[in-house]
């Protein structure tokens, strides 16, 4: 069978912390990460005896916000539910979510398909539930085989998203979570830069056969790995003559394959019922009073009319919320400079040094300063990189604070005139006959391996174009 | 303290402090209701040493008001029974003849105030919990309307129907105590604010009560039944008028009940595992064997049997035939009550269908223990408050008065109770 | 008709072990309890559910937490501040 025979069908549950100050059901705090175990629970999120929840306004407003923002209905009422299963991460042997009367039905999110269509993917509803607290050690022949927990996590506000299973792929997978990061980031209701503020369980299937469901992946890339390595799985699979059993699995994260889970772990019936502690409720007329903040697409489109830049610059610059800011912080230093300069170098540079951009932001205005020089052309462009380069490393804390006009005084990273360079460019030229002679003989680029040598020699200080001149120049062109 | 009817099972005291309306009152608490630092274990093996870091707010209010608190009364398993029979730690005795049940589940706290040994004491009222053993005791005990006592604190058996209560040798007291635990709470979802100001006054004339014919039926007992008769003819010469009513829907009120009820405490119940309180579980055993294990050793046979009732009516294909049904079987029963009492001020009736039985009568047939409870079971599926009020013995024992009020009209429940009280 | 299967099934649900001779007795009794529920499912499901109580929120406010040692303290050999649980793999 041709590969192209398959249709892989993928549907996402993205589960998100809603970065309220307290829990959902108790007025613990929810900013518990920095701190030791088991000290940010009371008797209701520690699931004592005789504790009752009491919601947390918030929470719910800020799923509406979502649900406004992801085009949802929101039906009369909403009802909190039971879910009852065993776990030693879970204090009240249920988790409270919503079932057959969610928060918010339908709704959908825009994003583009793999030959860069845009492509409309359903959601089938939103809805609130607490999280479970985290198992932390899973036990070892030495120390023995329980299980140590940490209830902090226990009741902490997650909404969660299910779309239709309308992605084709991996990639589709990835974009899709993207967008909907950076949605409810320019919301104000989530911050991915926290550990394990977003989990996502996938269902899978190859058209015409059985669907799988892989559970808890726990970061964007982590996504893309597992849905890669399940539709090779499956294919080959199929492609041996063998059927894809109806499962659920495990993503291994560090081998980013996927296992099996044993069938006791998921044939459970969870015997959702009302939560009898918890009151019904009627938010829908909240919409009309909440007021949405420009979203990522409107910021997108915004940002090519008033700046003037490309539809790729645009999309990457608002595809993350402080991005965006950063953007337009630099942008008056000259808006296509401005794109190009962050959307290709920076990003990458930051990505490179696994640098959280949070680290520059209050640094913006040296940044300004750099693209500065690069547009007076006071330095070159590829001097501006390495200029780049060392102040985020100072940033970074490997070396001492530097600016980047310290950083080109010090190094001599002035750009000089293409004249003070003629001794050294009629150098090359000598020792490099062959380059001269591909040049004439017709060859393109030859000329770009002598300018290249050249701009070695001085340190990136010379300007490409000029030494470019000055080549054809002495060669009497 | 000499407890010689096994009424406790833990008598710690904690005097009290300051001069609030409970000062130099000693109370007693059921053991479902949370105590700090005391052991709290709802009669059950499975939180044997468990020490809650937090009261109640109910307990909260009693020390607030001076209180001092007298120990923890046995009860019936999680509150899972009608005569502290279920009680892991031994029956509680009836102090009007040892060889018979106190009723329950809040037993121990009936036979505390019963047999002497405090004036006041806290129970709860799932299905009949504090008006049962009132009844077979010969003391006061109020089911307050739903919501109108926190139950944060209140270790749940069925969220839905459960009310803290007071029990109490008369009437006034039983005011007194209702006035301390009863307003808002901001932790339970459930509560409403209505405070009582405990400013009983007997006050009956001119009221209308109603008699459901169904108090009156089959397998209520000749001379129990003759009794509160004769009780109702008291309120008319008090200067009540009597009137025959009907509560069609009363023939769905036991299985509306049972299923729900053991629906919720399936899930409530099932965070017994070990690991945060209770007996270890076997660590080094994967988690469904070790905590199936602690709960084979923990919970009692009715216990298990509503456990699993429960589990199995909640279950996958069940749950539209059980639980929706039973909602709705609610909703039909309230509303019963609710028209019943837009004529009348109350309803009256017999508290239990019989005197209390003796000690093992009841306890070999569920369905027959569960029987028992008809009369009380309404209320508190219409969430309605009542009293039971001791009104005379038949077979040598204690009979109660139940009188049903209006949803949070407690004040003219009390005040009609009073009347009765102090007439006879 | 309940059969003991379905009693054993229902007991593994709940995490719950249970005896033979308690396998025996509560198959017998629910058929008997659940015959008693019968009458239920006569009844038409008409209307919604009316609610007494809508809407019940509180803001979102840090309240203090208990201390470690409360948490801890009904646990089993809590370790470094961790809770002792059975294992899971
Ligand atoms: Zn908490």
């Amino acid at each position: 069978m041709a590969d192209e025979e398959y249709i892989v069908v993928i549907g996402l549950e993205v589960h998100c912390q809603l970065d309220t100050s307290s829990k959902l059901f108790c007025g613990c705090s929810a900013d518990f990460r920095a701190d030791a175990p088991n000290t940010h629970v009371c008797p209701v999120c520690l699931g004592l005896p005789g504790a009752l929840p009491v919601l947390n306004k918030k929470a719910i407003e800020y799923a509406l916000k979502v649900a406004k923002a992801l085009n949802c209905k929101i039906p009369q009422e909403a009802e909190f539910c039971r879910k009852n299963y065993f776990y030693p991460d879970l204090v009240k042997a249920y988790q409270i979510t919503m079932g057959d009367n969610p928060l918010a039905l339908g709704g959908y999110i825009e994003i583009e398909d793999d030959a860069g269509n845009p492509k409309v993917v359903n959601l089938t509803r939103i809805h609130v539930e607490e999280d479970p607290g985290r198992l932390i050690h899973m036990g070892n022949k030495e120390r023995g085989h329980y299980t140590l927990v940490d209830y902090n996590r226990s009741g902490i506000p997650l909404i969660e998203m299910v779309t239709e299973p309308e992605l084709c792929s991996p990639k589709e997978a990835r974009r899709l979570l993207n967008k909907l990061r950076a949605t409810l980031e320019y919301l104000d209701v989530f911050d991915p830069d926290k550990e394990g503020s977003i989990r996502v369980d996938a269902n899978i299937s190859i058209k015409g056969h059985e669907r799988v469901e892989i559970k808890n992946i726990s970061s964007y890339k982590g996504v893309e790995k597992a849905l890669t390595f399940e539709i090779t799985r499956q294919k080959n699979l199929i492609r041996r003559g063998g059927s894809i059993a109806r499962e659920t699995r495990h993503f291994q994260e560090g081998k980013g394959t996927t296992t099996s889970a044993r069938s006791k772990e998921t044939a459970t019936d969870y015997r959702y019922f009302p939560e009898p502690d918890l009151p019904v409720i009627r938010v829908s007329d909240w919409m009309d009073n909440i007021v949405l903040p420009e979203l990522p697409d409107a910021r997108r489109d915004r940002f090519m009319n008033q700046y003037g830049i490309a539809v790729n610059h645009a999309r990457t610059l608002t595809g993350d919320l402080h991005l965006a800011e950063f953007y337009e912080l630099i942008a008056p230093v000259g808006s296509q400079i401005a794109a190009s300069w962050i959307a290709d170098i920076l990003i990458g540079e930051l990505n490179y040094r696994d640098m959280p951009l949070s680290k520059i932001i209050s640094h913006a205005g040296q940044f300004k300063d750099l693209l500065v020089l690069v547009r007076d052309q006071q330095i070159t462009d590829k001097a501006g990189i390495d200029v780049l380069r060392v102040w985020l490393d100072s940033l970074s804390g490997t070396g001492s604070p530097e600016t980047p006009g310290q950083i080109v005084a010090r190094l001599g990273l002035t750009r000089e005139s293409g004249e003070s360079f003629r001794g050294i460019v009629e150098k090359i030229l000598t020792n490099n006959p062959q380059a001269i002679a591909d040049h004439k003989a017709g060859k393109k680029g030859a000329l770009n391996f002598i300018v290249g040598q050249v701009m070695k020699e001085t340190k990136g200080k010379s300007d490409p174009r000029e030494i470019h001149a000055m080549i054809s120049e002495i060669l009497g062109e | 303290m000499n407890d010689k009817y096994n009424a406790y099972l833990n008598t710690t005291e904690i005097p009290g402090t300051g001069s609030g309306i409970l000062a130099g009152i000693r109370v007693s608490i059921k053991d479902n209701i949370s105590t700090k630092d005391i052991e709290t274990t709802c009669a059950s093996k499975i939180l044997k040493g468990y020490i809650p870091p937090y009261d109640a707010h109910a307990v909260t209010l009693l020390k607030n008001a001076g209180a001092s608190i007298a120990g923890k009364t046995n009860m019936d398993e999680f509150g899972m029974g009608s005569t502290t029979e279920n009680s892991a730690f031994g029956p509680a005795l009836n102090p009007h003849d040892t060889t018979r049940v106190t009723g329950g589940s809040s037993g121990g706290s009936a036979a505390a105030v019963a047999g002497g040994l405090v004036s006041m004491a806290l129970g709860s009222d799932t299905g009949g919990s504090i008006r049962c053993p009132a009844a077979w005791c010969g003391i006061v005990g109020l089911k307050p309307s739903y919501g109108r006592v926190s139950r944060f604190g209140l270790i749940a058996y069925a969220n839905s129907f459960e009310q803290i209560g007071p029990l109490a040798a008369n009437v006034r007291d039983v005011a007194k105590l209702f006035s301390v635990i009863a307003g808002h709470d901001k932790k339970d979802s459930t509560s409403v604010s209505k405070p009582y100001d405990g400013k009983v006054i007997p006050d009956i004339r001119g009221k209308t009560i109603g008699i459901p014919r169904e108090y009156f039926g089959e397998g209520v007992d000749r001379d129990v039944a003759a009794k509160v008769r004769e009780a109702i003819t008291k309120l008319e010469e008090l200067g009540a008028a009597a009137v025959e009513v009907s509560l069609p829907s009363m023939k769905y009120a036991l299985p509306a009940y049972y299923v729900t009820c053991t629906c919720e405490a399936s899930s409530n119940l099932d965070r017994f595992d070990g690991v945060r309180y209770g007996p270890e579980p076997e660590m080094n055993l994967p988690w469904h064997d070790a905590y199936t294990k602690v709960r084979e050793a923990g919970f009692g046979q009715e216990v298990k049997r509503r456990i699993l009732l429960g589990t199995f009516a909640l279950s996958a294909g069940y749950y539209g035939k059980y639980y929706v049904k039973a909602q709705h079987a609610r909703q039909l029963i309230a509303k019963d009550f609710a028209s019943a009492l837009k004529t009348c001020d109350f309803l009256a009736g017999p508290t239990m269908p019989n005197v209390a039985p003796k000690i093992g009568e009841l306890t070999s047939d569920p369905l027959l223990m569960y029987q028992a409870d008809i009369l009380t079971v309404p209320v508190n599926i219409a969430g309605i408050p009542a009293i039971s009020v001791p009104c005379g013995t038949a077979h040598g024992m204690p009979v109660g008065l139940q009188l049903m009020g209006r949803m949070f009209g407690e004040e003219s429940l009390l005040n009609a109770a009073l009347a009765f009280e102090e007439a006879v | 008709m309940v059969k003991e299967s379905d009693v054993l099934h229902i007991a593994e649900l709940a995490d719950i072990g249970i005896s033979s001779s308690e396998l025996g007795k509560f198959t017998e009794q629910f058929n008997a309890i659940l015959e008693y529920f019968d009458i239920l499912d006569t009844l038409e499901v008409t209307g919604p559910l009316e609610r007494p109580l809508v809407n019940i929120f509180r803001e979102d406010e840090v309240t203090p937490c208990i201390s470690q040692e409360d948490a801890l303290r009904n646990s089993h050999n809590p370790e470094d501040g961790y809770i002792r649980a059975p294992k899971v793999v």
